[in-house]
């Protein structure tokens, strides 16, 4: 699946999208699997309750299922207006 | 209308173009949010954004305002990329029968997008860059709805 990142989290992992072929079953699986895989990943997912995750272009928790979904967005929160 | 663009836009001749459009409307409400300085001088904001989720999530908002509200029509533009003080950064218009309506939904159309809408602000000063925070004030106005 393609996972996207943006603003400080694309900034501190450094890159604005990768593709990630992943078994995690929810949102929350796959972050544990990205923390895993280097400090700046660590770094970025250190506090999710600060970031924000879309399924899809959507919003969602990050207890919510990752099965058919395509594409996976984390964001601190917006600041829009 | 939804418009996400980088280029400028002219508020007045927008609302103008906005009013002169809508029929049977007594009330047009606009509202035009301005890069404003900030302490240490703002040199540029810069506004990063979700392509694929922008008009989507502008889309779902401009709806259920129209849901909610006795609505002629709705207008929102925002833009991306990096803006000057003193420019605008986004507007909304509503236009409807009457005058409660037109405003209540322009202020629901900012509330959501301010924290609904995926753009993020990142203030370039002569001290540096930072990313604006959110504010819990922003998440709270939902609540009113």
């Amino acid at each position: 699946m393609n996972v996207l990142y943006f603003a400080w989290v694309r900034e501190r992992i450094g890159l604005p999208v990768e593709d990630v072929t992943t078994s995690a079953a929810t949102v929350a699986d796959l972050v544990e699997e990205l923390r895993g895989r280097e400090e700046r990943y660590a770094a970025a997912f250190a506090d999710t309750s600060a970031l924000r995750v879309a399924l899809d272009q959507e919003l969602a928790e990050f207890d919510a299922p990752l099965a058919g979904v395509r594409e996976v967005a984390f964001f601190p929160p917006m600041t829009g207006g | 209308m939804i418009r996400v663009q980088a280029m400028p836009f002219d508020a007045g001749g927008e609302l103008n173009r906005f009013a002169a459009e809508v029929d049977g409307a007594g009330a047009v409400v606009s509202f035009t949010g301005v890069v404003r300085d900030v302490a240490g001088g703002l040199e540029a904001m810069e506004i990063e954004h979700y392509p694929a989720m922008t008009e989507k999530a502008l889309g779902a908002i401009r709806a259920q305002a129209v849901q909610r509200w006795d609505l002629a029509d709705a207008l929102v533009i925002h833009r991306f990329g990096r803006l000057e003080p003193g420019e605008g950064i986004m507007m909304v218009a509503t236009a409807a029968r009457h005058r409660r309506d037109a405003f209540e939904a322009a202020e629901f159309l900012m509330d959501y997008l301010k924290s609904r809408a995926p753009f993020w602000k990142k203030e370039i000063t002569r001290d540096g860059a930072a990313w604006v925070a959110s504010k819990a004030d922003d998440e709270a106005a939902l609540g009113r709805w």
